[in-house]
């Protein structure tokens, strides 16, 4: 085994620290050490958070991880926030409302930039909740943006997946009438100290009366102020009622197996564009196929062909 | 490998002049950078747990206090002590003449005064980045 | 302003002038620039004339000085009577230091005092807190207790000389130590004069010295202004400041929208609390900064006058003194540069004359190194005599707002006003005042402007002379303020001291009572008070408030 590997299940910060940069930068000398560690890990719940802009989502888990901290429990967090199109480049805010929690040994807080996936969450979250798992994180809290495709990835990630909602956001509501609710386990209306409260919460059960009419399950409502800390108690209740209701029901099983498949895919994906856009023996070869379909030579289709037909024969 | 610079973008101590970090972030921002900002009110330890876990490249201190000598040194130090030598150290601020060459002695490496443009921190980070 | 008949005549002399004289000659020789803008971004036309301030009713709009609505200047003869208090910020290193200083300026014709304090004072911490570390006397001095203030004002007649203190998060705390100085040392409460800063509105917006969340800030301002116009009547309780939104990179517009915008909150909260408005808002001032494009200044100074004036008449204000905004005005810090620092002062001296034109009640002008330290002493001086050659030498004291009546001042100053009433819109629709902190309103538009302008720069779209144009390689020579390097020593020792010799009893009587009162509704300054005099600290005093009431987190928007 690895020494940076050994010294990630010994929950070394440094080591931590470097394997996610080094699976983030798709280095494969992070290969091995996601080998190696991956046994030890399946441990930690994996709670998901999306939310639009302004929903308060980081001062959620700041106060999440706090109770989690007086129960004794470990956290790992991930911030994700959209890198940008145009420069490459990411402005990683979210850490700012979690400050306090920086010189506390059992939290371990991991800003990313979404780095040109489609969608919200980064490439690389698969290997980093692996990686904070597999260093004793009881939980690991995945926190994205919400705009549109990254509220249906997160379930894919995600044990327990929390969409929230403030009030006065209309938009919100939209959002999630336009065919990403069934994707929340819970639903929190955030800064419930807000005017209209009552009709958001509202709006919502009576999506839920539709999505939930013929489940066992129906997804719960929480209102939540966050910035007070209040109903975060209750919260970290219905988490745990979410987890045990999985296990219960072998959903676990199928969730932990949509997380693998994308996991997998996602491997296989980049590994394979890793190979044809980056190998010696194949860049040239790609940069000459894109010339001729330029100038109308070959079709896109037929240059695919010729690219994969060498890969697998 | 898809390689980014990784920024930390820090305000140590009590000051709580922030136009100089915030527009300094964006700039990196719009150069490719990943960028973290700490918000106010940081201490040395703060910082430099920080810097651990996003494993940053380079730490950016912004300080208008006038407590550079005190506060950057403190930061400088403990990264020295926790070993993160591949770390390079720059601040800004208004620093004058004189306190500039004692703290390339501790180990910040760019020092940067009012009217810097930002190009010449991304250019100074682009050459000096130790990874 | 001007006969309909007149005005057509005007309109078609204007177009035939466009026509046959300027576009040609701009054809021929091009203008530097494809659009002019001011510091707000507005477009500024090749010429103003008569068409542009039509609208105008000149006795309804522009009126006389010391008369309703107060664009012209707040007295009937301005700077013929009184000149402007000549007053620099000023403050560094231990109270024996700056008290060597004030002593220094006041001696080369200073007019009033502005005291500057470090960061551990204005976040209420003591010398010897953790945080306070590196900080102490840095920018600004160090009082952690009365006994500070006493030796920062030894033999200075503050029965004659107002002082400003520029102190927000625990204003009325630094306030008590003036008093209970005043009162120690034998003069009646009652005649003192000067103005704490006292505004935190600006402080969650841009300057980020806060303490408290805004609910319990906002009682402590109004517990200021009511003890104020009742116990200390010649103390301006706040000075609702501009100054550091456009220090943190705003635009004019921005600057006067949200000041006089946050200047009209506090009158609502005041009022809330059952306060009447003719009691307190005389005490009400202002402090504007002014930066680099000259009528732009001019033109915001005006149109304040007239937007407070108005807004308090619609509040119900009746008295004039009510209406009239006074204000205090500081050079632009930001717009000095560490290049080449002497021709810091030339852009002092169109500042300073942009906030004198303006009709500006009390001004500092910036000293030249201000980009590089703290300011040496002859930096200092010659910032000061800025202000005097601009009094005595340059004639523009000689008649009430010269500039009025200028079509284009009078164009810019309608068009600040108008701009003023949409940022209002925009944060009336945001929840008002405080939710508009909250949702980073006011923060991200700052940022966005001081970005803008920053890569205009760097794009040299906006030349600054010595930075992006007009460069100079040369060794800067400007000598650097020492200080006394036993100043934090002595200081911690002072207060150890200080903790044990002090009355015990008394002292945890009036913290106790303190804490008593804070969670329950009371005025808190008589038993701020009461503290100061119990020679508790500012530390000790301000922990209890902030056991209270708790800290602010601010919003996180870059």
């Amino acid at each position: 085994m690895k020494d940076i590997a050994k010294k990630v299940l010994s929950g070394d910060s440094r080591a931590i620290a470097r394997l996610i940069t080094l699976a983030e930068n798709n280095d494969p000398s992070a290969n091995d050490s996601m080998k190696d560690i991956h046994p030890h890990t399946g441990k930690a719940h994996v709670i998901g958070i999306t939310g639009v802009m302004g929903s308060g989502k980081s001062t959620l888990i700041y106060e999440l991880t706090r109770l989690y901290r007086k129960q004794g429990k470990t956290v790992g967090i991930i911030a994700i926030d959209p890198t940008s199109p145009f420069s490459g480049g990411a402005l990683l805010g979210d850490r700012v409302r979690m400050m306090e929690l920086t010189m506390d040994e059992g939290v371990f807080i991991r800003s990313m930039g979404t780095r040109g996936m489609l969608g919200g969450l980064a490439s690389a979250v698969y290997d980093v909740v692996e990686i904070l798992d597999a260093s004793g994180k009881d939980v690991v809290i995945v926190e994205t943006v919400g705009v549109g495709q990254a509220e249906v990835d997160i379930i894919k990630i995600a044990d327990t997946t929390l969409v929230i909602i403030v009030p006065g956001l209309g938009d919100s509501i939209q959002t999630l009438k336009a065919g990403v609710m069934e994707i929340a386990d819970i639903y929190v209306v955030n800064k419930a100290d807000r005017a209209g409260v009552e009709q958001t919460v509202a709006e919502v059960e009576s999506l839920v009366d539709i999505t939930c009419s013929e489940k066992e399950r129906k997804t719960p409502i929480l209102s939540t102020i966050a910035k007070h800390g209040e109903g975060v108690k209750e919260l970290i209740i219905e988490i745990e009622n979410h987890e045990k209701y999985l296990k219960k029901t072998k959903e676990f099983e199928t969730k932990r197996r949509l997380r693998y498949e994308a996991e997998l895919i996602e491997i296989i994906r980049k590994r394979l564009m890793n190979f044809i856009f980056d190998e010696e023996q194949f860049k040239d070869k790609v940069e000459l196929l894109i010339d001729q379909i330029s100038k109308k030579q070959i079709d896109p289709h037929s240059a695919a062909e010729e690219i994969l037909s060498k890969i697998l024969k | 490998m898809e390689k980014k610079i990784r920024v930390l973008v820090a305000k140590p101590g009590l000051d709580g002049h922030d136009r100089g970090a915030k527009i300094v972030a964006r700039a990196l921002r719009d150069a490719g950078m990943e960028v973290i900002y700490t918000g106010l009110h940081q201490t040395a330890e703060m910082v430099v747990e920080t810097a651990i876990q996003e494993d940053v490249d380079v730490v950016g201190l912004s300080l208008l206090s006038g407590a550079h000598m005190t506060l950057f040194v403190d930061v400088a130090r403990l990264i020295k002590k926790k070993g993160l030598d591949d770390v390079l150290i720059i601040g800004g601020g208004i620093i004058p003449e004189e306190d500039i060459s004692k703290l390339h002695k501790e180990g910040i490496a760019g020092v940067f005064g009012p009217g810097t443009p930002c190009e010449d921190i991304i250019k100074f980070i682009k050459e000096n980045v130790k990874r | 302003m001007i006969k309909n008949k007149e005005l057509e005549n005007i309109k078609k002399i204007k177009s035939d002038w466009e026509k046959n004289y300027y576009m040609p000659h701009v054809k021929k020789h091009p203008e530097r620039r494809k659009k002019f803008e001011n510091l707000s971004w507005n477009e500024i036309n090749n010429l103003y004339t008569p068409e542009d301030v039509a609208h105008i009713d000149y006795i309804k709009d522009i009126g006389f000085p010391g008369l309703y609505p107060f664009l012209r200047g707040i007295h009937p003869n301005l700077h013929r009577g009184r000149l402007w208090t000549f007053r620099q910020f000023s403050g560094f290193g231990s109270a024996e230091e700056t008290n060597q200083r004030y002593k220094y300026l006041l001696d080369h014709g200073e007019t009033g005092l502005s005291v500057a304090f470090d960061y551990p004072t204005l976040y209420g911490y003591d010398t010897d807190h953790a945080m306070s570390r590196g900080e102490f006397g840095k920018c600004g001095v160090a009082i952690s207790s009365l006994q500070d203030m006493e030796i920062l004002f030894k033999e200075i007649p503050i029965d004659k000389v107002t002082t400003s203190m520029t102190i927000n998060g625990p204003a009325a705390i630094v306030w008590g130590f003036y008093i209970a100085n005043a009162e120690n040392r034998g003069i009646n409460r009652r005649i003192i004069g000067g103005t704490i800063q006292n505004d935190i509105l600006k402080e969650y917006i841009a300057q980020k010295s806060f303490i408290f969340p805004p609910e319990p800030s906002m009682r402590l301002i109004v517990d200021t202004f009511e003890f104020g116009y009742k116990e200390i009547p010649r103390w301006n309780t706040i000075s609702i400041s501009g100054y550091h939104i456009r220090e943190a990179g705003s635009t004019a517009v921005q600057e006067l929208a949200f000041t006089v915008g946050d200047g009209i909150e506090y009158v609502k909260w005041a009022m809330k609390r059952g306060l009447k408005i003719d009691d307190f808002a005389p005490r009400l001032s202002f402090f504007f900064n002014s930066h680099n494009d000259f009528f732009e200044e001019i033109a915001k100074y005006r149109a304040a006058r007239r937007i407070w004036a108005k807004g308090l008449k619609k509040l119900g204000a009746k008295k004039s003194r009510s209406l009239l905004m006074r204000f205090h005005t500081q050079t632009a810090g930001v717009s000095l540069t560490a290049q080449q620092p002497e021709i810091n002062i030339t852009r002092v001296t169109l500042q300073a004359l942009a906030a004198v034109l303006g009709g500006t009640q009390s001004l500092h002008t910036n000293s030249m190194d201000e980009a590089l330290a703290l300011p040496s002493e002859k930096a200092v001086r010659i910032a000061l005599r800025t202000q005097q050659i601009i009094a005595e030498e340059s004639g523009v004291t000689s008649t009430v707002d010269p500039l009025g009546g200028s079509y284009y001042i009078e164009w810019l100053t309608d068009k600040m006003e108008e701009e003023t009433y949409q940022y209002w819109d925009r944060v009336e629709k945001l929840g008002g005042v405080l939710p508009a902190i909250e949702k980073g309103f006011y923060q991200r538009e700052i940022a966005n402007a001081a970005y803008k302008y920053q890569k205009e720069i760097e794009e040299k779209k906006r030349i600054v002379v010595g930075v992006n144009e007009y460069k100079m390689d040369e060794p800067v020579d400007i000598p650097i303020l020492k200080m006394d390097e036993k100043g934090e020593e002595r200081q911690i020792n002072r207060l150890k001291k200080l903790r044990k010799d002090r009355n015990k009893q008394k002292y945890e009587r009036t913290i106790k009572a303190l804490r008593k009162a804070a969670e329950d509704n009371e005025n808190l300054m008589p038993y701020i008070l009461d503290c100061v005099h119990s020679y508790a600290t500012l530390g000790e005093t301000c922990q209890v408030l902030r056991d209270v009431f708790g800290e602010y987190e601010e919003p996180a928007i870059y």
